[in-house]
């Protein structure tokens, strides 16, 4: 009979670190027969950028998706600022107020100008008054260069200038988390840059984020951790440098087409 | 039976073919004029356009009962004694065409324009453009709408009680005056009007899905 | 013709005509807002109400709007005086002419709700808001904005049809132009006269109800984008 230390043992270690924000074991989720997520383990430390690559139907926007409980998971363990979502009764609500998301097709409100846009959610669901509000609003657009156009409709603006508003508007929630789906997929590519550049300034100001993006010049400057999807499953993961020495076949073909 | 003798209740089946009858009276009517009606607000002439549009806002902003009464002492005025047939049928016609030529002038609009031009190019007249390629199509989209607009005529046919027709609405208010049993007598009314104008809403509705579908 | 036309009896009636013109713009103004709730409540029901409260809002629409309104006034009038409940006329078209409206709101509403994209509605959940906040916020307004000309239209026709009223005795504006008649015998020269009156109040309506859009829908008065 050998002793073995509970204490000590490495087997033992916590399954997930305090520092891990999202924690992704063995997840799967299927579209009825179809599995789109097959096994997917990955963690999200506090401050860190993640990039989600791959190609369209790798399941990138879907494991996305499930971080802030727009898709609910099949099977494995999917952990989000300390929430269990595998475990019914997640009360998304609460975890909504923590993760923030940006959509492609911005999904301004469009009745609304864009402090109102900015300001309903916390005026909703914090209850914050209407001065704090305003103050809030403020300090938000100045974060994402858009001040003037406080009391324009999203109509009047340019579809960068758009998505930048909503991005305020998820900043403005304060998460601890932001989640960007393929957010400049439908800007012009003029456009692009103005909207990559401020979520450039959001990584500097250390907040926790995952993004999924086909711009691998960004995703390279911008992520700490790159993650290869293909066909449900991550092929490959590493820093910004895997995207000039890929190890795997299709890393380098997606590569290859991509850049 | 339901409180009511057979004769009572043969007196609102009576009085349900009537209102069959004036529907298809204002339904006939409606569609003779609310044709020319259609053409002219989608027509080339400006004059066209104003008068029948002016003839449709007129209409559309009067009530069906006042119509009814306007067309009823308008032929008394005239010395002669019409039945009251012919002055709800008129008024339904009257009304019925402003909305049906409405309808349909937003169906042959609803056609789009590059299938006149289409027409053109193969050196078609406008009426034969109008009467092959237009017509056709716009008569599609047209049945939904339509048939929608028939229970309407078939439900607004009970505004004739106004001027005395004889008709479901009538018969049902007859009988409730020598029975006193309004819930019982206006349920059947009723329950008689659904069983008319819900088949022509679910068919209506079916064909409507069936033209998006194309 | 050899008729004579005589529009002397305007002059001895104007006050009732009066009268008659504002019980028929009280009873719709009266009824436009409970049918506007009664008909976005039934919507959202039939929405988002689960099988048995769907199931019963479909019921209500259908069987409203396959019979006609003069059966569902007589129905409610006439039963409630057989049951000894005396609510008066006005109270009585009311009642009749918001339930009656309702239904056709709803069918409004529904399709309104069912216009907006579906991003909205995620993007309001994403933001923590709850499903009342989201419905208030976010939905209603913009249903509203999309379907206003619909809903403007409906409550026109609701307007004119107050003139069956008089079936019920309320002394609206048909009501007086048929007692006006009764004494004068000059039932033409009444009924185009309270034509030309419908006219001018339907226009009238149209107007104010156009009016209220421009106050609750301010990008469309910035933007100046028609509805």
């Amino acid at each position: 009979m050998t002793f073995t230390s509970p204490v000590l043992s490495p087997a033992a270690a916590p399954i997930f670190p305090a520092a891990s924000m999202v924690a992704f074991r063995d997840v799967r989720k299927s579209f009825g027969a179809f599995e789109v997520l097959k096994g997917i383990d990955l963690d999200v430390g506090a401050g860190e950028v993640v990039a989600l690559i791959g190609r369209s139907g790798s399941g990138k926007s879907t494991a996305l998706r499930c971080v802030n409980g727009l898709e609910a998971i099949n099977g494995g363990e999917l952990t989000v600022c300390g929430r269990a979502l595998h475990q019914g009764g997640t009360d998304l609500r609460e975890l909504r107020k923590e993760v923030g998301i940006v959509f492609q097709s911005y999904n301004l409100f469009p009745h609304l100008t864009v402090e109102q846009n900015v300001t309903l959610a916390p005026r909703k669901v914090h209850r914050i008054g209407a001065a704090e509000a305003r103050e809030l609003a403020a300090e938000v657009l100045a974060q994402v260069g858009l001040s003037e156009k406080a009391q324009n409709y999203p109509e009047q603006l340019s579809g960068g200038q758009q998505q930048r508003v909503a991005i305020a508007r998820s900043l403005a929630m304060r998460p601890k988390l932001m989640l960007f789906d393929e957010v400049t997929s439908a800007l012009d590519p003029e456009l692009t840059g103005e909207v990559l550049r401020t979520i450039e300034g959001l990584a500097a100001s250390g907040m926790t984020m995952m993004l999924v993006t086909h711009e691998m010049a960004f995703a390279k400057s911008v992520a700490d951790k790159i993650v290869f999807m293909h066909q449900g499953r991550i092929w490959e993961t590493g820093d910004g440098g895997m995207l000039s020495s890929p190890q795997t076949a299709e890393l380098q073909q997606f590569v290859g087409n991509g850049l | 039976m339901l409180g009511l003798t057979i004769e009572q209740l043969s007196y609102m089946l009576r009085g349900t073919g009537w209102t069959i009858a004036l529907s298809l009276l204002g339904f006939v009517g409606g569609t003779l004029l609310g044709l020319p009606l259609a053409l002219m607000r989608s027509s080339g002439s400006r004059t066209a356009r104003l008068l029948s549009s002016a003839f449709v806002q007129i209409v559309q902003g009067i009530p069906l009962p006042v119509i009814m009464f306007v067309v009823y002492f308008g032929i008394s005025i005239g010395g002669y004694n019409v039945p009251a047939l012919a002055a709800a049928g008129l008024a339904m016609t009257l009304y019925s065409s402003a909305y049906l030529g409405e309808i349909w002038k937003g169906c042959i609009q609803a056609v789009p324009k590059t299938q006149w031009e289409a027409g053109e190019c193969l050196a078609l007249t406008p009426t034969q453009r109008f009467v092959n390629i237009i017509l056709p199509q716009a008569i599609r989209i047209a049945i939904p709408p339509t048939v929608g607009f028939m229970v309407q005529i078939v439900k607004n046919t009970s505004y004739s009680v106004v001027i005395g027709f004889f008709d479901l609405t009538y018969s049902a208010k007859v009988l409730n005056n020598s029975t006193f049993m309004p819930f019982t007598v206006f349920t059947i009314a009723a329950v008689l009007y659904f069983a008319i104008c819900f088949p022509m809403s679910m068919i209506a509705r079916r064909f409507e899905r069936r033209l998006q579908r194309t | 013709m050899g008729y004579d036309f005589d529009f002397s009896f305007l002059a001895s009636y104007a006050p009732d005509l009066w009268h008659g013109v504002w019980l028929t713009l009280g009873m719709t103004f009266v009824s436009i807002v409970p049918g506007f709730i009664l008909g976005t409540s039934v919507a959202l029901a039939r929405l988002y109400g689960g099988r048995w409260l769907a199931g019963a809002a479909t019921c209500y629409v259908e069987a409203i709007r396959n019979t006609p309104l003069i059966i569902q006034v007589f129905w409610l009038f006439f039963g409630l005086s057989v049951l000894q409940i005396y609510i008066g006329s006005f109270l009585a078209a009311v009642i009749a002419l918001t339930i009656n409206v309702g239904a056709y709101t709803a069918e409004i509403m529904r399709a309104g709700f069912q216009s907006i994209p579906k991003g909205q509605i995620e993007a309001a959940d994403c933001l923590a808001l709850g499903p009342v906040q989201t419905v208030v916020s976010i939905q209603l307004p913009q249903a509203v904005e999309r379907v206003y000309p619909a809903l403007v239209s409906q409550f026109v026709l609701m307007m004119l049809a107050t003139s069956i009223m008089s079936q019920v005795s309320a002394e609206e504006l048909t009501g007086v132009a048929y007692m006006i008649q009764s004494f004068t015998f000059r039932g033409f020269e009444v009924y185009l006269v309270i034509a030309v009156i419908y006219l001018a109040m339907a226009t009238l309506l149209r107007l104010v109800l156009m009016g209220v859009a421009q106050v609750s829908f301010p990008r469309r008065r910035r933007l100046g984008t028609p509805l």
